[in-house]
């Protein structure tokens, strides 16, 4: 199924309207519709909503910061993925294929070892990601040889899998009855404690990253050739890997920090976008964007509502991820559509 | 317009290729580099390029220095056919030639209708239009040769530089992309490619350059460069010449 651009964006977008509105609708407390419209609605105006207080803070207070969360850290995740995927000229890229999400794990479980607030340890996340990734960055422009792109993800590996025996040292050091299960929890996957304050700091970080990459989209088909072949096209590559990969770790890296480790979200939907709308990276980042968000809305649906307890997201996109992943490979033996 | 280096040093950070090499190539000239694997033919075409900067020497892009040129620019100066690669992507052939119109867009832009006209005119001019809305990489080799010449053509260069275009190519292609590389130099375009077939360079170059061991052997025109003597000492092997009429063709001994 190939669709033109138009028709692709408007089946993601109809996938968003309708993860928003079962993001918003399921749940324990019962929320109609026109109860999210109406509250919506008296918070522009000023207007009052004559909804019951109770419902108005369910969606304004619970369900409204993860439903947003979830959509901006999925539609960041994939984005930053498919950015990925074209830079690495590789499909089975994901958005940590830098480091970014162990340097991440280190930074918040550093945080809960240390039994820093919560805004501490999102912070410290973040800033994990961004390091670890500017880490592995320096060593693969130290190391010059002729590919470049090569010695980068290796460095990546390298460094990702140091990051991970540095989580594993904090873990075994950790007070076994509170740190070990607060660390346990964080890096499966949740967004059950955003709250409305998280809000601002991801929404800005993933939109100003996001934005990035979609500006730059028309010249990253030219970067999925190989170096020398978008060089002689024209582009100083460069920069342009700089500028790509600054962006996508931001993305990223904010997503972890406020969503801890969600895997497959990056590396699977790209995939079912490109199946959606083609190659063509005009075309396929917006898709990625908001396929991912409704993705996610989806999955955080079901994660907070299929069993008394919540599931973690981490766990969730795996079950759904794998046994996808696997059909995919399947289906497009021949190429990479 | 012309593309000139003198006494030119080639390779990489930790190994020399060649040196002392001197080459020129003018608008509506072809110009074959024969020699045998190793001998620094794709090193000398990257160097050339500026996709590898020279060991020594200088190369001038019509009197510039090519390494003060920015790489937008020498991107409409010069096109690269690299060889056929089959690709990560499944890109449509008319996205792949619309990314030779890179160097016209600003950093943010989308491909504009000059930009879909002119690609679509390349793939017109090689034969290829109906291929358009095909993906890259469901077509064949040689329809993939086109594609990528077509990309290069899309650049709307002066010069085009193509690399073994004729390697991995069926019989029939090969005449194909060696007829438009005589349509190019035609065109006033200068070409400059590699081949390990000299049949191909008598076939589409005026001149030819034997590069052995990261030295020129012998450089000029392509009648009195491709000899049997001069052939066998580049390659180190016999070669024999069949001749019909005027024409002559060389076949592996």
């Amino acid at each position: 199924m190939r669709l033109s651009a138009p028709s692709g964006i408007a089946v993601a977008l109809a996938l968003v309207a309708a993860g928003f509105a079962v993001a918003f609708l399921v749940g324990r407390f019962p929320v109609s519709l026109g109860d999210v419209f109406a509250v919506l609605y008296s918070k522009l105006s000023g207007a009052p909503s004559g909804v019951s207080s109770a419902a108005e803070t369910v969606i304004l207070n619970v369900r409204g910061p993860r439903v947003l969360a979830a959509f901006f850290v999925g539609a960041a995740l994939s984005v930053a993925g498919a950015a990925f995927q074209g830079l690495f000229r590789n499909p089975l890229v994901s958005p940590d294929i830098l480091g970014a999400s162990s340097g991440a794990a280190l930074g918040a479980v550093l945080g809960i070892y240390f039994s820093l607030g919560v805004f501490a340890i999102q912070g410290l996340a973040f800033l994990g990601g961004l390091v670890a990734v500017a880490a592995v960055y320096a060593i693969g422009s130290a190391l010059r040889m002729r590919d470049p792109v090569l010695v980068l993800v290796l460095a990546g590996v390298v460094i990702g899998a140091l990051l991970g025996s540095g989580v594993g040292l904090i873990k075994y050091l950790a007070d076994p009855y509170n740190q070990l299960p607060a660390i346990t929890f964080w890096l499966l996957g949740s967004l059950a404690a955003t709250s409305a304050s998280d809000l601002v700091s991801l929404v800005s970080l993933i939109a100003a990253g996001t934005f990035v990459l979609l500006l730059l989209r028309h010249r990253m088909n030219a970067m999925s050739l190989p170096e020398e072949e978008a060089r002689a096209l024209g582009i100083s590559t460069g920069p342009m890997r700089i500028a790509i990969v600054a962006a996508a770790t931001l993305v990223t890296s904010a997503s972890v920090a406020a969503a801890g480790i969600v895997g497959w979200v990056g590396l699977v939907v790209p995939h079912i976008a490109r199946s959606l709308t083609g190659p063509d990276f005009a075309k396929l980042l917006p898709v990625s964007a908001l396929l991912g968000g409704s993705f996610l809305l989806f999955i955080d649906t079901i994660a907070r509502t299929a069993a008394s307890i919540e599931i973690p997201l981490g766990i969730l996109t795996a079950f759904v991820g794998t046994p996808f992943f696997i059909w995919l490979l399947a289906s497009m033996q021949k190429n990479w559509s | 317009m012309t593309i000139t280096a003198e006494n030119l040093a080639i390779g990489y950070r930790d190994r020399l290729v060649g040196s002392d090499l001197s080459i020129s190539l003018r608008e509506g000239e072809s110009l074959a580099l024969l020699g045998p694997n190793g001998g620094g033919k794709t090193t000398l075409l990257k160097t050339l390029l500026g996709l590898l900067p020279p060991r020594a020497g200088e190369i001038m892009l019509n009197g510039r220095p090519l390494s003060a040129i920015s790489v937008r620019e020498r991107a409409r100066l010069v096109g690269y056919v690299p060889q056929v690669h089959i690709g990560t992507f499944a890109f449509s052939v008319e996205t792949v030639v619309l990314m030779g119109r890179t160097a016209y867009g600003s950093l943010f832009s989308r491909p504009g209708a000059k930009d879909i006209a002119v690609a679509r005119e390349m793939l017109e001019r090689l034969g290829i239009i109906h291929l358009a809305e095909r993906s890259y990489t469901e077509i064949s080799g040689g329809e993939r040769q086109l594609a990528l010449l077509a990309r290069a053509l899309a650049q709307e260069p002066r010069f085009v530089v193509l690399d073994e275009p004729t390697a991995s190519l069926d019989f029939g292609n090969q005449g194909k992309v060696l007829h438009e590389i005589g349509r190019l130099t035609g065109a006033g375009l200068g070409v400059l490619f590699t081949t390990h077939d000299p049949n191909h360079a008598l076939r589409a170059a005026h001149r030819v350059c034997l590069l052995r061991d990261g030295a020129i052997m012998t450089e000029g025109a392509t009648s009195g460069v491709l000899t049997r003597d001069n052939l066998e000492m580049l390659y180190g092997a016999s070669v024999i010449p069949v001749a019909e009429g005027k024409q002559v063709a060389f076949l592996p001994g």
